[in-house]
């Protein structure tokens, strides 16, 4: 099995501040952390190894401190880590990271299955993972939560929905996302940050993969943001008081009020 | 304070850290009412690589030391006292084989050890021979190719959970002090079982047991040393081992400490939080240099034995001393600091209290403590 796990440098949510007169994230002096969806990425990856054995490729997309980041997944127990950066990939939405991170998979060979976290916490598009697939013209599946099988050629994953759960039967190579369901993350071994330290980041730059510059960057990136906003928090809502039957008739006087207002929109 | 760690110290200490906080701290609680023994946070030591840090390269250990040791067991025991001791008991355990193994020994017992795999226990102590080690009344006989051994050893830590035991058994009575040896005991050995399992005041993630020896037969090869060193390897062992119990006490200190701050920062009464009072800005940083200096003298200890320094007794009956006492007064202010909560078991802080305690009293009382350091002084004098 050659796994490619795709991960993401993102601030610690935990301790994030919002700057309320540019709606912008203060950054200064807020930790680097791997994206805790990408960590579930990474353990999976490491289960389906220790089971058929092969090779862990982790990738990411960014600046040159992203490496820490690799570094940290190496830690774990992955084996190499790529890490795509230029200044030209600057500004990129997720149209353009996708590619990116599409044709760096490429120029890396062969692969049997690709892992992403389901979303960053930073952006919480949760797009990057199916951008890859879509660039790739490979098969994927969203929000796993079980990895059922893998055997030669095929894969059996689960998938949670907002109903349920779907079991779904595709071939390899594939793109999965993972939720945090599906498993618990090891911490780093010791023997494992010892050789994460040691081991230097293979980095990759615009040059070395075969792009359309065309597609790179702020210039390939046809999402515009034309406001950024924090959302009016919630209010507190209505409380009906009364007995049961005025309670009801309370309520549904209200709720006919909500239906006719949205009729009207 | 920058205790100036190298790389890869600072690499031990920070995974500790991240284990203590992560896995360690979530689960305490629940071990210490149920008093259930932690494997599962043994399981998370063993894939950390921590368990052999102590532990030469060649036998499968990171080849470091008593720093090491001190690094992680006072990382962990900021997070549980018991769970910590559980990975420091097995260290004691292991220093026999260390400090006096031959090669085959240490090939045999090391590699499993260090990779967390078994776990190993000490056992000296018996019902009749606490602080008065040379009265032990467990015996080895030599019979041929064996040593027969009979005794019961008492408060065992790691006690039925541990795979390899070393014990010190007396080999020839009429020698005093001189008639006993140190031999390893594997779990399973026909004639080798456990007691009861003893309910503790602290550290009860922790087991203590009693091991009862009847009949036991072990292969002669498992003495340690020789014949009539049994009590130069405990001392020995004890002396490499108390900044080990030192960072413990440092460690249960500063979580009770970590608490104590943190909640004097929530609490509010009479309109502020309680932190903006002298009184207790004044206790908390009384608490704090006490911990520090604790802290300071574990490390500069470790730090000699770990260069060689010949006779370390008197330095380490200090440090198991005082960082000891440190983590009894500090755990018991950090319970005043939260005052009534503090007493209450939804709190943490008094299950700090309680596993400080322990440290007073095992791997030599704090009176025997003192006897060492006067002795050790008076020999100084004699010389001078």
């Amino acid at each position: 099995m050659n796994i490619i796990v795709c991960i993401k440098q993102v601030p610690d949510t935990q301790d994030i501040r919002i700057n309320p007169e540019t709606n912008t994230l203060m950054r200064e002096g807020v930790q680097s952390i791997v994206n805790p969806f990408d960590m579930y990425a990474i353990e999976e990856a490491l289960r389906i190894k220790e089971k058929l054995g092969g090779k862990i490729t982790v990738i990411s997309m960014g600046p040159p401190q992203a490496g820490e980041a690799l570094r940290e997944a190496i830690s774990m127990g992955v084996d190499d880590m790529v890490l795509l950066s230029d200044r030209a990939f600057a500004g990129s939405d997720t149209w353009a990271t996708s590619y990116t991170l599409a044709k760096g998979i490429q120029k890396l060979g062969k692969f049997d299955l690709i892992i992403c976290g389901k979303q960053a916490i930073d952006g919480d598009t949760a797009q990057v993972g199916p951008g890859i697939a879509a660039t790739l013209d490979i098969p994927q599946v969203t929000y796993v939560k079980k990895t059922e099988e893998i055997k030669e050629g095929m894969a059996r994953f689960e998938r949670m929905t907002e109903e349920g759960f779907e079991v779904i039967e595709t071939p390899l190579p594939c793109l999965i996302t993972v939720v945090k369901e599906i498993n618990i993350p090891r911490l780093p071994s010791l023997k494992g940050k010892i050789r994460a330290k040691q081991a230097p980041v293979v980095t990759l730059t615009a040059k070395d993969i075969d792009v359309d510059h065309d597609r790179l960057g702020l210039k390939g990136s046809p999402t515009v943001v034309n406001k950024i906003f924090t959302p009016p928090k919630r209010t507190g809502g209505q409380i009906l008081q009364g007995d049961t039957q005025e309670v009801v008739n309370k309520l549904v006087e209200a709720l006919k009020d909500v239906v006719i207002a949205a009729g009207n929109t | 304070m920058d205790y100036l760690l190298t790389e890869q110290q600072i690499m031990v200490s920070d995974l500790a850290r991240k284990i203590a906080k992560e896995k360690i701290a979530p689960v305490a609680a629940e071990h210490d009412e149920k008093e259930t023994f932690p494997w599962d946070i043994m399981k998370v030591m063993a894939e950390s690589d921590l368990c052999g840090v102590y532990i030469e390269e060649k036998y499968g250990g990171l080849g470091g030391g008593a720093m090491e040791l001190c690094l992680v067991t006072e990382e962990f025991s900021r997070a549980c006292g018991g769970i910590a001791i559980c990975f420091a008991a097995t260290a004691l355990g292991t220093y026999p084989i260390i400090l006096f193994g031959n090669d085959e020994q240490k090939q045999r017992y090391l590699p499993d050890i260090a990779s967390g795999k078994k776990l190993a226990a000490f056992a000296l102590t018996e019902a009749g021979a606490g602080s008065d080690a040379g009265a032990i009344a467990t015996t080895a006989r030599k019979e041929g190719d064996h040593y027969v051994l009979n005794g019961v050893k008492q408060w065992i830590t790691n006690g039925g959970e541990a795979e390899v035991y070393t014990v010190i058994a007396i080999t020839d009575r009429e020698k005093g002090a001189r008639g006993a040896s140190a031999f390893i005991v594997e779990k399973g050995t026909p004639g080798f079982d456990f007691g009861k399992k003893e309910k503790k005041l602290g550290i009860r993630a922790s087991a203590t047991r009693e091991l009862i020896f009847n009949e036991c037969k072990i292969p002669k090869e498992n003495i340690l040393g020789r014949e009539g060193m049994g009590f130069i390897v405990a001392m020995k062992t004890f002396d490499k081992s108390r900044p080990g119990v030192a960072a413990q006490a440092v460690g249960i200190a500063q979580g009770a400490l970590d608490h104590a701050v943190k909640y004097s920062r929530e609490r509010k009464q009479f309109g502020k939080t309680i932190s903006s009072f002298q009184g207790l800005q004044f206790m908390l940083a009384d608490m704090a240099t006490e911990v520090e200096a604790a802290r300071a003298l574990t490390y500069a200890v470790a730090r000699m034995v770990d260069a060689g320094v010949k006779d370390v007794s008197k330095e380490s009956a200090m440090v198991k001393l005082f960082a000891s006492d440190v983590a009894m007064k500090v755990t018991t202010d950090a319970v005043q600091v939260l005052g009534g909560y503090g007493y209450m078991r939804d709190y943490p802080v008094e299950k700090y209290m309680r596993d400080a305690k322990i440290t007073q009293i095992y791997e030599g009382t704090n009176q025997i403590q003192r006897n060492i350091i006067a002795l050790e002084l008076l020999k100084e004098q004699l010389r001078k």
